[in-house]
C-alpha cells in the first residue's frame, strides 16, 4: 500500500437512482476508509465516507460463525430441500450478481422477485397496460422547458436530481437552466421540494388518479365541470392553464415517485399518468419518467427482464418463468405462508413487510447477504457478509432511466461479492441436483 | 476444445465454395473446418439428410433497451409460448421478442448461428453487450446508430470531414459495435426537438441543423468506406412504409454514387402510390435498380402474417401508426444519439396494405437477379419473428404452395402486385445464399457461411423434406465452433457463442472535440462511456481493411 491517498475520478455513487458517476473519491493512505467525496449530495457523501470494513464473520449459520465453503454448502441444501425456495431483493447489488440470482431460481424452480414489488410495480404493471415515452435524463437536461414532479420529494431523495437532470441543469435548448423551464410539483403537502416549483398543486390525499383523468379530459378538449376542484382541491380554472402549459411546451416531462404508485389507485395511477404524457404526444414532444430509489433496482428489472420476460414477481415452479404480480410477489408469498424458503439479497424484508409476512419469515429458513446486520439476516439461518457494491466490487448498474455504468470501487474488502457467494451456491445447487452446466457434448 | 467430428454421407450445400448438393464428407477439428480427420473420429453419418453452414442473420433486434422494454412490454403474448428449462439450459418465453436463453436457442434451433442486432444508440452498448452474452449459441454483434448523432451532426455541418471519421471511429470502438447503422437519418431532431414532426425527403433542410439527411447518408457511407469496416453502411431509409417510399429509397441508393451501401428491410421502402393513399408495389422499381448496381446490397424484411412487434429508432413512424391502431405504444428518446419506438402489431391476410407487403417481400426476392445481395430476413420482429423464416423458405421454394397462400390474402392487394406471374422456384442452393453465405459475404465474415477449410465449424444438418417448412423448422444436427448443440434433435449443453465487433484505428486527438461535448450535454462523464473490454467474455474483432 502506497503512503500516498489514492483518489478515484468519475466513481460512480449508487446511493439512489440517480447514480451520479461524477463523484471524486479520496481513499486514506491505509486503503481502508473514504475521506473525501466531492460532487457527492449530503446523502452520497454519507454513504461512501461512513462506509466502514467492519469485524463481522464472513458467515453465520444458525448465528454462528462459518467457513464460506460451509455456509454456502448449506444454503445450497437449503435451496434443493425447498419445494417453493422464494429469492427477493436484489436492487442494492450488481447485475452481475442478480444474473446470478435469476439462475439459482431457475435451476431450484423458484420464484424470483425485486423490491420493484414494492415501489414501482404498479409502475411497470401500468406501463404493460398503456405503454409509455420516455427519455434518457440528458433529453431532459437538453430539451425540457417543462418539468413536472408528481408525488416525490427529490430535494430529500435524489439530492442532485435538479442540479443534473431536470430542474437547474443547462442543455443545448435550456442553457440559462431553470429560467428556461416552467416547474411544477404535485403532492399532498408542501415540501422543500415544492418551494422550487413555478406552481404547485397541492392536491387532496387519495385524488391523484381523479385529477389526472381531469387532465386528460382536457387534453383531449373534453366537459370538464367544477367539481374537480371539490374532489381534488384545484380549480378548474388552474388545471386549464397548466393543461395548456404542457400542451404549449417544446419537449415536456412528468416524474413521479411513489407518492402516485403506492397510494390509493397505485397501477391506475400510474397508468392515468403515463396516458397523460402519451396524449401530450398529439401537440407537442412529452415523456414522463418514474424517479426510481435504490441505486440499481433498474437494473434488476432488466436483467429479470430479459432472462425471463418479465420484470418482478416470477415464478419458476412449473419450469418456465410465469408472471403474476399480486400471485407471485414476495410480499404476497410470504403473507399467504406458500414460500419454504426464502434467500434475501441487500434486503431487510423483516423489517418493513407485513405482520404476517414476517410471521412466516420466522418459519422458514432464511439465506441473507448483506454488508452489514439487519433484522432479516439476524433470523437467518445462513447470513453471508459480503461487500459493499459501488465502495469494493465492481460491476454494472442502471440508472433511474436505463442507461447502464459502470462501478468504479474504491477498496477491496475482505468480504466476498454478492456475485461471487452466489455463483458458488449456483454451482452446488447445480451438483446436487446433477445439472451438469460445464461439460460440451462432443459427437455422437 | 480438442473435439473432431465426420460429417459423412450428407448432401453439401456450400455456394461460397460452389458445392451444389454434392454428397461429401466435412471434417470437424477444434472448432474449424478441417481437411481430414483420422480414422477413429467420431462420425454423424447424414445420409439423406441436407448439410449447411450455419445460418446467419444480418438483420434483428434482440437485445438492448428497446428489446427489453418491448419483451417486458407484452406478458400476453408469453404465457401460451413458453420455453422449459431442460436440465441446465436456461429457461425462458417467447413471443415476438423472446427472453435472451430462449433467443439464442431458437435461432439455433432453426440451424442459425450468428446474429446480428441491428439498432443500438451506443449509449446502449453496454446494456446490448450484456444481453447478448445472455443470448446462447449463437455468435453475435450489433450495429451502432450513427445517423441522428447530434455530435457527429455538428462535425458535419461545419465541414470537419477528418474529424467526423475520427469520431465514427471512435465510437465504434468505444461501443464495440459492429457496424454503422443508419435509422431515418435526420429525423431525430424534428421528432425530439420540433413538436413531434419528422423530416420527408433527404434533400430538405433538417430543422436546427444546416444540413440534409442525404449529407449525412454521404457522410456515413464514405466514412465506413474509408475506415474499411468489413460491413458497409446499413441504411434504414428515410420515409419507411410511406405511399411513394420507393423514390427516397433510390435517392438514398444513388448517394452511394458506387461505393459499397446495405439497403435494410427493403420491402418496407418498395412503395409506390401518392402520399397518404394506399401503397401499390414498386418493386419492380427497386429491383431493376439493384440488379443494375452491384454496389448495393439489401435485405428484404419479409412481412408474415400474424403477431410482430414494432420496434425502430424510427420514433415518428411508431407514432403513425399507433395512431392508426390505437395499439399501446412506447417512446424512448437517448440523448444526443438517436429515438425509439415500439408497439405491438398484427399482419393481417385481410388488410389490404399488409397482405400488399408480404407480397412485395415475396416479389423482391423472387426478382433478384443476384440473390447474394437480396439476403433473408423479416426485420424480426418487425415483420414477424425470425420462427417464421421455415414458412419464408417455403414460400420462395414452392410456387403452388406460395399461391395457394395468395389466394388466401386481400386480392386487390395482390393485382397491384406482380406476384402471381413469378414462377420462380429458389432452389436449396440459393436458399443456402440468402440466409448463410450471402449474409455471410456482407458482413465481410470470411469465417462463416461457408464450409471450406478454415471456415467456423458453424453447420446444420437438416433431415431432406419435400416440406420445405418443416424441413428447415426444426435441424436435426446444429454445431456451433465445432461443439454439437442439437445432436438429434436434442439439447446437448450450453455454449456461449461470441461477440464479433471492430475495432478501427482512429487519432486520440478526436477526444478533444469529444470530450466538451460530452461535458456539455451528456449527463454521464465521458471517462465512464466507452465499454471496456471486461464486458467482453469471448470476443472477435474482425479486422478492417485498408481503402
Ligand atoms: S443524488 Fe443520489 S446518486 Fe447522486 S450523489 Fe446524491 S445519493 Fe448519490
Ligand atoms: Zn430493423
Amino acid at each position: 500500500m502506497s503512503e500516498e491517498s489514492k483518489v478515484i475520478k468519475n466513481a460512480v455513487c449508487t446511493f439512489c437512482g440517480c447514480v451520479c458517476d461524477d463523484i471524486e473519491l479520496t481513499v486514506d493512505p491505509a486503503g481502508k476508509h473514504i475521506t473525501k467525496a466531492n460532487n457527492a449530495c449530503v446523502l452520497g457523501k454519507a454513504w461512501f465516507l461512513e462506509h466502514k470494513v467492519e469485524d463481522y464473520p464472513v458467515a453465520l449459520i444458525d448465528g454462528k460463525e462459518a467457513s464460506l465453503k460451509d455456509a454456502v454448502e448449506a444454503a445450497a441444501q437449503i435451496f434443493v430441500s425447498a419445494k417453493f425456495p422464494a429469492i427477493y431483493g436484489l436492487s442494492d447489488t450488481t447485475c452481475e450478481a442478480q444474473k446470478e440470482a435469476v439462475a439459482i431460481a431457475d435451476y431450484v424452480n423458484g420464484n424470483i422477485d425485486t423490491t420493484t414489488s414494492v415501489c414501482h410495480g404498479p409502475t411497470g404493471m401500468a406501463f404493460q397496460g398503456v405503454g409509455e415515452s420516455t427519455a434518457s435524463l440528458g433529453e431532459i437536461k437538453n430539451r425540457a422547458d417543462f418539468v413536472m414532479y408528481w408525488g416525490g420529494n427529490p430535494a430529500e431523495a435524489h439530492p442532485r436530481h435538479f442540479e443534473r437532470y431536470a430542474v437547474t441543469a443547462k442543455g443545448a435548448n435550456t442553457p440559462n437552466g431553470k429560467d428556461d423551464r416552467h416547474v411544477a410539483m404535485v403532492d399532498i403537502r408542501p415540501t422543500p421540494s415544492s418551494l422550487i416549483a413555478d406552481t404547485f398543486l397541492q392536491i387532496k390525499p387519495g385524488s391523484d388518479f381523479e385529477l389526472l383523468w381531469a387532465m386528460r379530459a382536457l387534453v383531449k378538449d373534453a366537459a370538464l365541470d367544477d367539481s374537480v376542484e371539490e374532489r381534488t382541491g384545484i380549480s378548474k380554472a388552474v388545471l386549464e392553464e397548466l393543461v395548456e402549459r404542457m400542451k404549449n411546451c417544446q419537449f415536456g416531462v412528468i416524474f413521479f415517485g411513489m407518492g402516485l404508485t403506492m397510494t390509493r389507485g397505485r397501477h391506475f395511477n400510474a397508468g392515468a399518468l403515463l396516458e397523460l404524457a402519451t396524449d401530450l404526444n398529439q401537440y407537442t414532444h412529452f415523456v414522463a419518467l418514474p424517479t426510481r430509489g435504490h441505486g440499481n433496482v433498474t437494473g434488476a428489472d432488466n436483467v429479470v427482464s430479459w432472462q425471463t420476460g418479465f420484470p418482478f414477481g416470477v415464478n419458476f415452479n412449473r419450469g418456465y418463468p410465469r408472471f403474476n404480480p399480486g400471485e407471485y410477489t414476495t410480499s404476497d408469498i410470504l403473507g399467504r405462508g406458500e414460500a419454504d424458503a426464502l434467500c434475501v439479497i441487500a434486503s431487510d424484508p423483516a423489517s418493513n413487510f407485513s405482520a404476517k409476512a414476517i410471521e412466516h419469515i420466522k418459519k422458514i429458513p432464511v439465506i441473507t447477504l448483506d454488508p452489514k446486520p439487519t433484522v432479516t439476516s439476524s433470523l437467518a439461518k445462513v447470513a453471508f457478509t459480503t461487500a459493499t457494491y459501488g465502495i469494493n466490487v465492481p460491476g454494472t448498474v442502471y440508472r433511474m432511466d436505463n442507461v447502464a455504468l459502470s462501478l468504479r470501487p474504491a477498496f477491496d474488502s475482505p468480504f466476498p461479492s454478492d456475485q461471487m457467494v452466489l455463483k458458488a451456491i449456483k454451482e452446488r445447487v447445480c451438483e446436487l441436483r446433477g445439472l451438469n452446466q460445464t461439460t460440451k457434448t462432443t459427437a455422437a | 476444445m480438442a473435439s473432431a467430428l465426420r460429417i459423412k454421407n450428407g448432401k453439401v450445400y456450400d455456394p461460397i465454395n460452389k458445392i451444389d448438393g454434392k454428397i461429401m464428407d466435412i471434417c470437424i477439428k477444434n472448432g474449424k473446418i478441417v481437411k481430414t480427420v483420422p480414422k477413429n473420429t467420431p462420425v454423424i453419418d447424414a445420409h439423406g439428410m441436407v448439410v449447411m453452414p450455419g445460418g446467419v442473420d444480418i438483420h434483428c433486434h434482440i437485445a438492448g433497451h428497446k428489446v427489453n422494454l418491448a419483451r417486458k412490454f407484452q406478458p400476453e403474448s408469453k404465457r401460451h409460448d413458453v420455453s422449459p428449462r431442460v436440465k441446465a439450459l436456461r429457461s425462458g418465453t417467447g413471443g415476438s421478442v423472446p427472453s435472451t436463453f430462449t433467443t439464442g436457442y431458437r435461432y439455433a434451433t432453426l440451424g442459425y448461428t450468428t446474429a446480428m442486432e441491428a439498432a443500438v444508440p451506443p449509449l446502449g452498448a453496454r446494456h446490448t453487450i450484456e444481453e447478448l452474452h445472455d443470448t446462447p449459441v449463437v455468435d453475435k454483434g450489433f450495429y451502432v446508430l450513427l445517423a441522428n448523432n447530434v455530435c457527429l451532426n455538428q462535425l458535419l455541418e461545419k465541414g470537419r470531414m477528418e474529424e467526423f471519421r475520427e469520431a465514427v471511429a471512435w465510437w465504434m470502438n468505444a461501443s464495440k459495435a459492429y457496424a454503422v447503422k443508419l435509422v431515418n437519418p435526420g429525423g431525430d431532431e424534428p421528432w425530439k426537438g420540433r413538436k413531434n414532426s419528422n423530416v420527408d425527403n433527404i434533400d430538405s433542410e433538417i430543422s436546427g441543423f444546416n444540413l440534409t439527411p442525404r449529407k449525412i447518408i454521404k457522410a456515413l457511407i464514405d466514412a465506413t468506406s474509408d475506415l474499411g469496416l468489413p460491413h458497409p453502411a446499413h441504411i434504414h431509409c428515410n420515409n419507411l412504409g410511406h405511399s411513394g417510399n420507393y423514390k427516397t429509397t433510390l435517392e438514398t441508393m444513388r448517394t452511394a454514387e458506387g461505393r459499397r451501401v446495405h439497403i435494410t428491410h427493403i420491402q418496407f421502402h418498395s412503395y409506390g402510390g401518392e402520399l397518404n393513399k394506399n401503397p401499390v408495389s414498386a418493386a419492380a422499381e427497386i429491383s431493376d435498380f439493384i440488379n443494375e448496381n452491384d454496389n448495393i446490397s439489401a435485405d428484404v424484411g419479409q412481412v408474415m402474417f400474424g403477431q410482430a412487434t414494432i420496434m425502430t429508432g424510427d420514433a415518428p413512424l411508431t407514432w403513425t401508426l399507433r395512431n392508426m391502431t390505437k395499439s399501446k405504444w412506447i417512446n424512448a428518446d437517448t440523448e444526443c444519439e438517436s429515438g425509439c419506438g415500439i408497439l405491438p402489431f398484427s399482419y393481417q391476410e385481410k388488410i389490404y396494405t399488409h397482405a400488399l407487403q408480404w407480397a412485395i417481400g415475396l416479389e423482391l426476392f423472387l426478382m433478384a437477379k443476384d440473390p447474394w445481395r437480396m439476403v433473408l430476413s423479416t426485420d424480426h420482429p418487425n415483420g414477424g419473428s425470425f420462427m417464421n423464416y421455415p414458412k419464408l423458405i417455403r414460400l420462395l421454394m414452392d410456387k403452388e404452395f406460395r399461391n395457394e397462400e395468395a389466394a388466401r390474402v386481400n386480392q386487390k392487394a395482390i393485382a397491384k402486385t406482380g406476384l402471381l406471374d413469378l414462377d420462380r422456384e429458389y432452389s436449396l442452393y440459393e436458399i443456402a445464399i440468402v440466409s448463410r453465405a450471402g449474409p455471410a459475404r456482407l458482413l465481410g465474415l470470411k469465417d462463416k457461411g461457408h464450409l471450406g477449410v478454415g471456415a467456423d465449424a458453424d453447420v446444420t444438418i437438416y433431415d431432406e423434406m419435400d416440406d420445405k417448412e418443416a424441413m428447415f423448422n426444426a435441424a436435426r444436427y446444429v454445431i456451433k465452433s465445432g461443439e454439437m448443440f442439437i445432436n438429434n434433435h436434442e439439447f446437448c449443453a450450453d455454449t456461449q457463442g461470441r461477440l464479433i465487433h471492430v475495432a478501427p484505428d482512429y487519432d486520440n486527438k478526436v477526444e478533444d472535440i469529444l470530450r466538451p461535448f460530452f461535458e456539455d450535454y451528456y449527463t454521464i462523464q465521458f471517462d465512464n462511456y466507452a465499454v471496456d473490454d471486461s464486458y467482453v467474455h469471448d470476443g472477435k474483432v474482425i479486422p478492417t481493411t485498408s481503402a
